[in-house]
């Protein structure tokens, strides 16, 4: 048993940090820390600089411009990350859809989108869940009926994260309708500027433009653009959903959110002493800190026991149930600690330009909203409830 | 022993849920919401003609002298329309602490119009720095010839920014979070020097923190003996408990509601959801949450208007705790339940859970209410 770094681990670790001081964009970063949103143009801006730095696409083969770090380097990049203030790397294109067309896609598809992605030509949006589809994914209607040259797409997808700023998204959808659910499914990949397509905002409960539904009427897809072989989507969308799994447990997003925590409870007053102090309230934060030191650790775990090579298993839906409540135990907690603050919401102190004079603490404005936001945290990639299925067949075999 | 309603507390719960069911909708509640005042003016002025806003005062003020029980009819169905109306902080807290605390002239001068709705209070009891601790007060009022200078800032107070009458908390005497020396003021809404900062409450109120910058008010302003303003607030802050338990009891009553609604309907693997062990037992957990939270606000409603005593303060103190719990609960379980349409604006569960978070956020959260508890346990 050893649980430190090696030498070369450390040295990378040291590379991560002196990249991350001189190159991330201090705007940027305050964003983050500060939970407020990123414009397209900050995500794009930022992924420029990692791709200068030939550390845009983690998960990629060296061959196809990726870094092939190992799990432990790709670990201490995540923590590294999150403690600095990195923005969540968009994953659609270069974690979801990339390894897909990397392990299945033509040699065309291949040279065609891997580029684009790296340069950030390409803006991809996820075209899985649709109103009658979620938990119970294979039960997708979107159909997709070939014509020559093409297949005609019909149907709608949702909850299509950041989609309003996509060019491209990729889809499941069913080309067969005779045989069992999910053997009738196929994988397009799909121009969002073909007639036919439109987006719908979602508004949250928080106000937010985040999510939308788009929909597609006698959209002409050519079939170069099939993934595979037609009615074999499903294994592809499960090969993907292996890699939007494993980070979903965000343990470093937490330590962020709990530092940011610990900073506030510091700063607010509760009977003329620091909040941080008052006995109630530092023993919830050190329940959540316990809390996710174990997670850490169990991640750590995760990550070791792939070093070899491979995919972690059904291990990695165990985390990510435990890591999303850690984090939302964690927001509720800094939305607790502003006390009646919790209750204004204060849009223009979202604004990182805001020069005026803040209601309560700089940083309170985002916090209910945050707060509310992040329950989506035990709902998406798999809601915690079809984890702990995947656990409770996978691993205990009940 | 009897929980049920008498026959007059039952039509009046049947009146005020009528009036909501006809003036709110989710499409017009944001529109309510978005509009200059926050709420409904036309649902006010309907619930003080038909003299609703007058209820817990005596009769020669329009009322029928309605107690924690009537209180307790009236904001269940406010909660469950998710009502923008200021019937907490105007009727409840402003009219109570005027009833309460001032002298003739006062009441004269305020409550026929509290109680008719023609007026509206706020109550600004809280500061930056106060957290729910209401005797955490820095706002200084000074004695000054035939009157008092006051300075300082009150925070999040629901309501202040329309209000007609601010009763503002303000220390004449003592050292900070003394009980003692703290005066309680009816401020002209209008009166210089008091600036507000105005802003939407994520659960679709509006509201404003106050800064006092040298308001001189008169001697009349004071309601109640200077520096003794202690002991009327944590009395009248106490039926404000019962009456938001019950507003809360409300909300939730909805949000179990419309949850049930969608296990039975929403279809997954061919089956509706409610299908599943794992949801039906948490929607039996969200029902116990409701029963518990329902149980505490009929017995704070019951001991709202009794003479103030350790057991009041207990039994207010544990209900709010649970309803802060309960409430906490069920917001979260039922978006769980709901998946991510339960995170939709345009879906009104998210109203509902949204309010039922910030409940818990008003007049003490569930850990305040935890500490004062056991700060009065007996110990047998």
């Amino acid at each position: 048993m050893n649980m430190n770094y090696t030498a070369e681990e450390r040295a990378f670790r040291d590379e991560v940090r002196a990249f991350l001081d001189e190159q991330l964009p201090a705007d940027i970063a305050a964003k983050v820390k500060g939970f407020r949103h990123l414009s397209k143009e900050d995500h794009q801006r930022w992924q420029k600089i990692l791709s200068a730095q030939g550390w845009y696409a983690t998960h990629w083969p060296k061959e196809y411009g990726g870094v092939d770090w190992s799990p432990v380097q790709k670990h201490i990049w995540d923590e590294e990350s999150s403690r600095h203030g990195v923005p969540r790397s968009i994953p659609f294109g270069v974690n979801m859809v990339a390894p897909v067309i990397i392990r299945f896609g033509s040699e065309e598809q291949k040279q065609t989108y891997l580029p684009r992605i790296l340069s950030g030509e390409d803006w991809w949006c996820q075209g899985y869940s649709e109103p009658g589809a979620g938990s119970d994914l294979a039960s997708l209607k979107t159909r997709a009926v070939r014509q020559g040259d093409h297949y005609i797409v019909n149907g709608q997808k949702t909850w299509t994260t950041l989609g309003q700023y996509a060019n491209m998204i990729f889809c499941l959808v069913r080309t067969n309708t005779q045989v069992k659910a999910q053997e009738g499914i196929s994988f397009l990949l799909i121009d969002m500027n073909t007639p036919g397509i439109s987006v719908r905002p979602i508004i949250t409960l928080d106000g937010e433009h985040e999510v939308n539904e788009v929909f597609f009427e006698d959209v002409k897809v050519p079939v170069e653009n099939l993934v595979g072989e037609e009615d074999k989507g499903w294994t592809y969308a499960k090969y993907l959903l292996t890699y939007e799994r494993t980070g979903l447990a965000g343990i470093g997003l937490s330590k962020a959110a709990l530092a940011h925590l610990k900073a506030l409870a510091s700063r607010r007053i509760k009977n003329g002493r620091p909040l941080i102090e008052d006995t109630v309230f530092s023993q919830r934060i050190a329940e959540a800190e316990i809390d996710l030191t174990a997670a850490a650790i169990s991640n750590l775990r995760i990550v070791a026991s792939v070093e070899g090579g491979g995919m972690p298993g059904a291990e990695s839906s165990m985390l990510k149930v435990k890591g999303t409540e850690i984090r939302q135990a964690i927001n509720d907690l800094a939305r607790r600690a502003i006390g009646p603050y919790a209750i204004p919401f204060v849009e223009e102190e979202l604004d990182l330009d805001y020069q005026g004079e803040f209601l309560s603490d700089e940083n309170a404005a985002p916090l209910s909203a945050h707060y509310f936001n992040n329950r989506k945290l035990s709902i998406f990639g798999g809601s915690n409830e079809i984890q702990k299925n995947i656990v409770s067949k996978m691993i205990l075999g009940l | 022993m009897d929980f049920r309603l008498n026959e007059e507390q039952r039509m009046l719960q049947d009146t005020v849920a009528r009036l909501v069911r006809g003036e709110y909708s989710s499409e017009k509640r944001l529109e309510f919401s978005e509009s200059e005042a926050g709420f409904s003016l036309h649902f006010w002025k309907q619930l003080g003609e038909l003299g609703l806003t007058a209820a817990p005062f005596s009769e020669d003020l329009g009322g029928f002298n309605g107690g924690g029980v009537e209180v307790q009819s009236v904001m269940t169905e406010l909660g469950r329309g998710l009502c923008l109306e200021p019937y907490l902080q105007s009727v409840i807290l402003g009219g109570g602490l005027i009833s309460q605390a001032g002298n003739v002239s006062q009441k004269e001068a305020w409550l026929g119009g509290i109680a008719s709705g023609e007026l509206q209070a706020a109550v600004a009891l809280q500061e930056p720095q106060s957290f729910y601790n209401l005797t955490d007060v820095e706002t200084r009022a000074d004695k000054t010839d035939g009157g008092y200078l006051l300075n300082g800032r009150k925070a999040v107070v629901i309501g202040g920014h329309c209000a007609d009458v601010l009763l503002v908390s303000a220390r004449t005497s003592g050292d900070a979070r003394d009980a003692k020396g703290i005066s309680l003021f009816a401020l002209k809404a209008d009166s210089a020097g008091i600036e507000r900062r105005i802003y939407p409450t994520i659960d679709g109120f509006k509201g404003c923190d106050l800064v006092l910058n040298k308001v001189q008010v008169s001697a009349e302003a004071l309601v109640g003996e200077e520096g003794q303003a202690a002991g009327v607030i944590e009395y009248q802050s106490g039926r404000a408990i019962a009456a938001l338990c019950a507003e809360a009891v409300g909300v939730m009553e909805v949000a179990n509601e419309l949850t049930l609604d969608y296990l039975k309907q929403r279809k997954q693997f061919g089956v509706p959801i409610g299908k599943f062990q794992v949801l039906q037992h948490r929607m039996v957990d969200m029902m116990s949450a409701l029963e518990q939270a329902r149980s505490m606000a009929i017995l704070a409603a019951s001991v709202a208007d009794q003479e103030q005593s350790d057991e009041r303060r207990r039994v207010l103190a544990a209900a709010k705790n649970v309803i802060g719990r309960s409430g906490q609960f069920i917001s979260e379980q039922g978006i769980q339940s709901h998946g991510g349409i339960g995170m939709t604006w345009e879906y009104n569960f998210a109203h509902y859970a949204k309010r039922l978070i910030m409940i818990n956020h008003q007049l003490g959260d569930a850990d305040f209410h935890l500490e004062r508890y056991a700060s009065l346990l007996q110990a047998s």
